[in-house]
Order: structure tokens, then C-alpha cells, then sequence
């Protein structure tokens, strides 16, 4: 069995590292998300309201957060616009 | 000079109580006076863990709310010299305490010439484990090694260097990990994470790991703090826990199986 397990084992991923990956990659997301200044919503609300004045959006189609690219903070917006604003 | 120490988690049931039983037990029995604050209001667990529970007259959220003085609330260990517990209340809510009332408290044990005061905090991110964490110079994360305790931790980490008294004065609390229920047996065979996958993850100092142990759940069931059941594996991994809490150098132990005899394997246990 030990062989067999040890043979699988190349293919097969333990249960501990995928633990390890998975968790990897959320405590990165979660301490940029936590990050983020406690101004970021309120600002959120305030550009959706000046766009609003001009495009008819999906209040969640504003994706926004602060990002750290080789030492840069940087201010992400991201927007989808409607289909039919062409 | 005293040090305000909390034990904190994020997660529930990791072994906060437990840790914080079994480190102040241990710190007395070096000498050092310590005073030990269950902050879990409304879900006091301490008393019973050190076998005081028929002793409480008076609790924190009494002290805190001037309805008695901090000498007739401290419970006097019977066992071990210097060790004093500050019950948590039962019937309170949680808003019961109140920055200023807590800090008036820990001030006072300070004046008393404690040490160390050593915070047990409630479960969860909120009001109750953020005040058990505001005072505080060094904070004992108590982490399982498993996803949801590890990320929890995490959590309770960007807390504590964000929102602690140390952290808004510009300074950082020292942070400390004891990595509990772990299971050699199956961190060899690649089921659970490993203390080094935890430390990696977290990245913070490693204090300690505690096995996962029956002798815990006697230990509670007669009210006395696991670390004096000296010969136990869980006593043995807190002494040395506490051993190099004080500065001392330790190797890490409880982090291969136990190797079975022939006796152990024909006869289990
Ligand atoms: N090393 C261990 N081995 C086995 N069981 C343990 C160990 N440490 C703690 N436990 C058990 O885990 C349970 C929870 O422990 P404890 O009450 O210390 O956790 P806690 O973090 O204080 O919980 P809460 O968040 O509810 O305050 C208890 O039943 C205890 O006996
Ligand atoms: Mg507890």
C-alpha cells in the first residue's frame, strides 16, 4: 500500500497542500481587502452617483480597490457599461 | 514592569481558554505574579477550567462597573502562589465593559505590582475580542491547524496591527503563535497542515505546538489547567511554551508520532 500510496501520491495532491494553496491565496486577497482605507466605500458611492448623472449602470459594475504594484499604491476603477451604450 | 498578554483566536473552541489556564498556571509556578481575565462575558469558561467556579462572588463587569473593588473580585489560586482569576460575568451582556472600565482595571493590576495579565478573549472579530486585544504588549494567537483557523487567525493578526493600542500609538504588539490539536500522525501523511505551513502562511514567530491530547479533556473535567498534570504531553508542550515565552531556549517537541511499541500496539494507548 505504501508504494501504491507513494506512486499515486505523484499525481495525486495531498489534502494538506491544497489546504496550503487555497489559503495562500485568500489570505493575499483578504489582507488587500482589509487594507483598504475606510474611505474607499463612501468614495464608491459618491463616483457611482456622478456617473450615474451620465451612463444608466449597475450599481455593481463598479468594482473598486487600492492595489500595490512595485511599491506604487494604485486607485483601481473597473466599470462595465451597459450593452447598449455603444 | 507588567505585560498585558491576550489570547485571542477569531475562531471559536480553538483552545483559547485552555491555553490561557495553562500558560498563567505555568508563569506563577516560575515565580511571576499573574492575573488571569476571562473577557468572554455572557459565556464565562475560565472558572470552570481552573476550578474556581464555586468562588466567584464578584466578576469583571462588577469591577468595571464600580459594584465592587478589584480585591474582592480577584479569586486567589489555592494551588499554585501568586495566580489570581477575574471571572467573566453570566448574566451581563458584552457591552458591559467599556474601554475606560477596562483599562481602569488593568492599571490597577499593574499598581498591584502583576507581572503579567493575561487576557482571555471571547470567540469572533468583534467588540469583545477587539477590547481583550487593546491593551495589550503581546498577543498569543491560538491557531488549529486547519483552513478556517488559520484564515480566522489571519484576520485577528490585522486587528491586532491595526487596531490595538500599540498599533495606534505606532508601535506593534508582539505576536506569538501556539499551534494546538496538532496531529503528527496525520500531518505525515499529508491531511493536515503542518506547523511550518501555518508559520509560512501567518508568517509569525512560533511559540509553541500542543498535541492534540485526551488528557485536555480530563484535565477540564476535574478544574485543573491541563499543565499541572505534569507527565501529559499537553502539560509538557505548555511548560515549555511558557519557557520560551521567559526568554529561554527550548527545542520543539510533540511533532512526530509517537512511535508505538510492541506492548503499546497489542495493548493500544
Ligand atoms: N490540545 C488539545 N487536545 C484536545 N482537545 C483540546 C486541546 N485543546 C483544547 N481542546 C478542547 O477544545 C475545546 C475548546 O477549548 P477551549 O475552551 O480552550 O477553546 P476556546 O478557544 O477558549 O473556545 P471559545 O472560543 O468558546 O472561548 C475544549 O473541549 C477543549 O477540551
Ligand atoms: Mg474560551
Amino acid at each position: 500500500m505504501a508504494l501504491l500510496d507513494y506512486l499515486l501520491g505523484q499525481r495525486k495532491q495531498k489534502s494538506a497542500n491544497k489546504a496550503k494553496d487555497r489559503l495562500q491565496i485568500l489570505l493575499a486577497h483578504e489582507r488587500a481587502e482589509n487594507k483598504a482605507p475606510d474611505y474607499l466605500p463612501k468614495m464608491r458611492d459618491e463616483i457611482l452617483q456622478v456617473i450615474a448623472k451620465y451612463v444608466e449602470i449597475d450599481q455593481d459594475q463598479l468594482k473598486i480597490n487600492i492595489d500595490e504594484e512595485n511599491g506604487f499604491e494604485v486607485l483601481e476603477l473597473n466599470l462595465v457599461l451597459p450593452d447598449e451604450h455603444k | 514592569m507588567s505585560k498585558v498578554i491576550v489570547v485571542t483566536s477569531g475562531k471559536g473552541g480553538v483552545g483559547k481558554t485552555t491555553t490561557s489556564a495553562s500558560i498563567s498556571t505555568a508563569l506563577a509556578q516560575k515565580g511571576k505574579k499573574v492575573a488571569v481575565i476571562d473577557f468572554d462575558v455572557g459565556l464565562r469558561n475560565l472558572d470552570l477550567i481552573m476550578g474556581v467556579e464555586r468562588r466567584v462572588v464578584y466578576d469583571f463587569v462588577n469591577v468595571v462597573q464600580g459594584e465592587a473593588t478589584l480585591k474582592q473580585a480577584l479569586i486567589k489560586d489555592k494551588r499554585v502562589e501568586g495566580l489570581y482569576i477575574l471571572a467573566a460575568s453570566q448574566t451581563r451582556d458584552k457591552d458591559a465593559l467599556t474601554q475606560e472600565g477596562v483599562e481602569r482595571v488593568i492599571n490597577e493590576l499593574k499598581e498591584d505590582g502583576f507581572d503579567f495579565i493575561v487576557c482571555d478573549s471571547p470567540a469572533g472579530i468583534e467588540k469583545g475580542a477587539q477590547l481583550a486585544l487593546y491593551f495589550a504588549d503581546e498577543a498569543i494567537v491560538v491557531t488549529n491547524p486547519e483552513v478556517s483557523s488559520v484564515r480566522d487567525s489571519d484576520r485577528i493578526l490585522g486587528i491586532l496591527q491595526a487596531k490595538s493600542r500599540k498599533a495606534e500609538e505606532g508601535g506593534a504588539v508582539e505576536e506569538h503563535l501556539v499551534l494546538t490539536r496538532y496531529n503528527p500522525s496525520r500531518v505525515n501523511a499529508g491531511e493536515m497542515l503542518s506547523k511550518d505551513d501555518v508559520v509560512d502562511l501567518l508568517s509569525i514567530k512560533l511559540l509553541g505546538v500542543v498535541p492534540e491530547s485526551q488528557d485536555v479533556l480530563n484535565a477540564s473535567n476535574s478544574g485543573e489547567p491541563v499543565v499541572l498534570a505534569q507527565d501529559t504531553d499537553a502539560a509538557q508542550a505548555y511548560l515549555d511554551i511558557v519557557e520560551r515565552f521567559l526568554g529561554g531556549e527550548v527545542d520543539h517537541r510533540f511533532l512526530e508520532e509517537e512511535k508505538k511499541g510492541l506492548f503499546k500496539k497489542l495493548f493500544g494507548k
